[in-house]
């Protein structure tokens, strides 16, 4: 029973790297662009999430949409006024970039409400159902719908409507689809509102489940969500979320087996094998299709 | 373009020069001041009516809030000794230093206290790692430094068992809370199976663990898991879940508050009801907003004190405090940043100089001082002998529990 428990916690875990790993595989999909500030994205939904909840009294629900909707327009943003002039400057300087713009979100946070954490009101009554002897919070349930449903809503968007035809078609070449006359910039637009909407639903469910947050809380989860989108394939959608799933439970695992200390330094050993023995990740067999 | 970089290395050179003549000139005129035995109230006329005490204190910085609070206690003492007719006539004057919660920041104040303040003795800061920075100067300067809060063994005694001659603390040191968990696990609660979860990135909890392990294993206990986790980690799910399967009647979890808020609320939410007890990391509000008041009962933590202790100096000092402070009860910090004003003011005055060799002796002879957070004697290593309290939580709340003897 104790494993199946440890599957549980491991999987809660999982869902939130793979809402994050989401936008970075997207963004890397459609610009080649490690998006650094993405987790600090994730971060600034956080703290919509809170505000609405604690200050406002808004309900979960229109927390995370708000949330969402905050952090698809921030995401927007950081894309038009750091990323867009460097689209065709060498690969290093947007990734130098992104970094600046990462640190340059977490410390204006900082500024404005200093480091201290704050905690997350209880906004679901917490209850804890025992299946078989395993204990499972209905926060954890929460989680992992939320999260299907927004990978389900993701896949719909990619692979039903125009924009997520158009996406697909930048990411596969960029010049190309600009002579069939798609938009590319209103198209790399999308993909950071998307990624960034998902970041930000991520960072309320965070604080839903874990309770503290705090403005430099984005950095290790964000490094985690980036192995985690190496290690499904960068680029590929299906990948970061098996990705960051199978993380999640690695990570359990390896607490579980008594190394709770090795739980981030197993992260990035999988992160260096990945690199070594297979840099295109589990799903990178063949030019499979990219966002 | 040569001859400019020429101009510029002279200038540097320049500033440089006059900067380290400067520290030069500050460092000697400290030395021969406190070798002349006088002290400061010898050194000049106008600062012979009061006796100066430094306070070298986080006002800023990620534990502003030890800093701050210790800060406010010293000045609540100084101003009832100095409104009682102050130390054989002379007024006690405060000087606060900002240390910005910084090893770096705190060496630098402890010198500026000591060469340009020329204070008789100094209140170190909150923390053991930032007392650590200023030992050297004390004792280089010969000016008796006491911390109030600074728990760490080696503020006071080094590795090889020496100890640090103007180093002294009015609080009772790390070791000893995991003692005084470890009998009242045994004895208040009867445990017998119990398990340690513990920070491994601080020596703080590393310390308590050790100490609680060795005291369980005298007391006939058992400890069936031990965990760990380091700070800045939010998951603590997995770690809790082993615990659980090992069937402890009592969990002992010495680390800091942000990450103790969260352990108890996810051990809570796991279906782990079994007492969980911690030490003074956990004194904080912030605990109460991360963990929730649920979660929080059947919980207990030592302390140095508790402002609910029906003690009569207790309360007199709780009502002094909350006059001077706008109603707020006053807290440990609090309690211990009086204390250690009053621990020095009464050594000054049984040593009957202001002179740092004689107030270093005094400090060392302390004996049965009666004080807020306890009556206490200081033992060969500069440590005070003296009782810690129990407090439980009861719906978000400290409540006192007990008073447990060394």
């Amino acid at each position: 029973m104790e494993w199946i428990q440890q599957l549980v916690n491991g999987i809660s875990l999982g869902s939130i790297y793979a809402l994050i790993a989401l936008g970075y595989t997207m963004v890397y999909g459609i610009i080649k662009l490690i998006n650094f500030a993405h987790g600090d994205v994730f971060m600034i939904g956080a703290f919509i999430g809170f505000y609405a909840i604690a200050k406002w009294e808004l309900g979960f629900l229109p927390a995370l949409l708000l949330a969402m909707a905050v952090c698809a327009i921030f995401g927007v943003l950081i894309e038009r006024i750091a990323y867009k002039r460097l689209r065709n400057a060498t690969r290093i300087a947007a990734l130098i970039t992104a970094i600046g713009v990462s640190l340059l979100i977490e410390y204006t946070t900082i500024f404005f409400r200093g480091a201290q954490p704050a905690a997350y009101p209880e906004v679901i009554k917490n209850t804890t159902f025992d299946v078989f002897g395993v204990q499972i919070s209905s926060t954890s349930i929460l989680i992992l719908s939320v999260s299907i449903v927004l990978m389900i809503l993701l896949q719909f968007i990619v692979h039903k409507t125009k924009i997520g035809k158009a996406m697909r078609a930048v990411s596969h070449d960029a010049d190309a689809a600009r002579l069939m006359g798609i938009n590319v910039d209103n198209t790399i637009s999308a993909t950071f509102a998307i990624g960034s909407a998902l970041a930000g639903a991520a960072g309320v469910i965070f604080g839903v489940y874990y309770t503290k947050i705090d403005p430099l809380m984005g950095v290790i989860p964000g490094v985690k969500a980036f192995i985690a989108a190496v290690l499904g394939g960068i680029g590929i959608i299906p990948g970061a979320m098996v990705g960051g799933m199978l993380l999640g439970v690695v990570e359990s695992f390896v607490s579980a087996l008594g190394f709770s200390l090795w739980r981030d330094a197993a992260a990035f050993v999988i992160l260096i094998l990945i690199l070594i023995f297979r840099p295109s990740g589990i799903f990178g067999k063949n030019a499979r299709e990219k966002v | 373009m040569k001859e400019n970089n020429k101009l510029k290395k002279f200038g540097s050179l320049l500033v440089a020069s006059s900067l380290l003549a400067g520290v030069l000139a500050g460092c000697g005129a400290g030395d021969s001041d406190t070798s002349s035995g006088g002290g400061s109230s010898s050194g000049g006329s106008k600062d012979g009516d009061t006796i100066k005490i430094g306070a070298n204190l986080e006002l800023s910085g990620n534990v502003a809030s030890y800093g701050s609070s210790i800060g406010l206690g010293a000045e609540l003492a100084v101003k009832e000794i100095n409104d009682a007719g102050g130390i054989d006539g002379k007024k006690i004057e405060l000087i606060k230093v900002d240390n910005k919660s910084e090893n770096s920041e705190a060496t630098a104040a402890a010198i500026k206290l000591a060469t340009q303040d020329k204070v008789v003795a100094m209140m170190s800061p909150a923390t053991s790692g930032n007392t650590i920075a200023t030992v050297q100067i004390a004792n280089d300067n010969k000016i008796p430094l006491v911390g109030a809060a600074a728990t760490a063994p080696n503020v006071t005694v080094n590795d090889d068992g020496s100890v640090n001659e103007y180093a002294f603390r009015t609080c009772f040191i790390d070791p000893f809370q995991g003692i005084v968990a470890a009998n009242f696990a045994t004895g208040e609660l009867k445990a017998k199976n119990v398990a340690i979860f513990a920070d491994n990135a601080s020596d703080y909890a590393k310390g308590l663990a050790k100490s609680f392990k060795d005291t369980i294993a005298e007391n006939g206990g058992k400890v069936v898991k031990e965990e760990a986790y380091v700070a800045k980690d939010t998951d603590f799910r997995t770690q809790l879940t082993n615990i659980k399967s090992s069937n402890p009647d009592f969990i002992f979890i010495p680390g800091y508050y942000e990450e103790v808020g969260l352990i108890v609320k996810q051990a809570r939410e796991m279906g782990i009801t079994v007492p969980l007890m911690g030490a003074d990391g956990w004194d904080s509000p912030t605990l109460v907003e991360l963990a929730g008041a649920d979660a929080l009962n059947n919980t207990y933590i030592t302390n140095h004190y508790s402002a609910e202790d029906p003690d009569q100096k207790i309360q007199d000092f709780v009502k002094a405090f909350k006059a001077a402070n706008g109603d707020k009860a006053p807290d440990a910090f609090n309690a211990l940043g009086y204390d250690t004003v009053y621990y020095i003011a009464d050594a000054i005055k049984r040593a009957g100089s202001t002179d740092g060799e004689a107030i270093k002796k005094a400090l060392a002879e302390t004996k049965d001082l009666s004080l807020v957070t306890g009556t206490f004697s200081v033992d060969e290593n500069h440590n005070p002998i003296k009782t810690a309290t129990v407090l439980e939580f009861k719906d978000g709340k400290q409540v006192f529990n007990s008073k447990v003897n060394p």
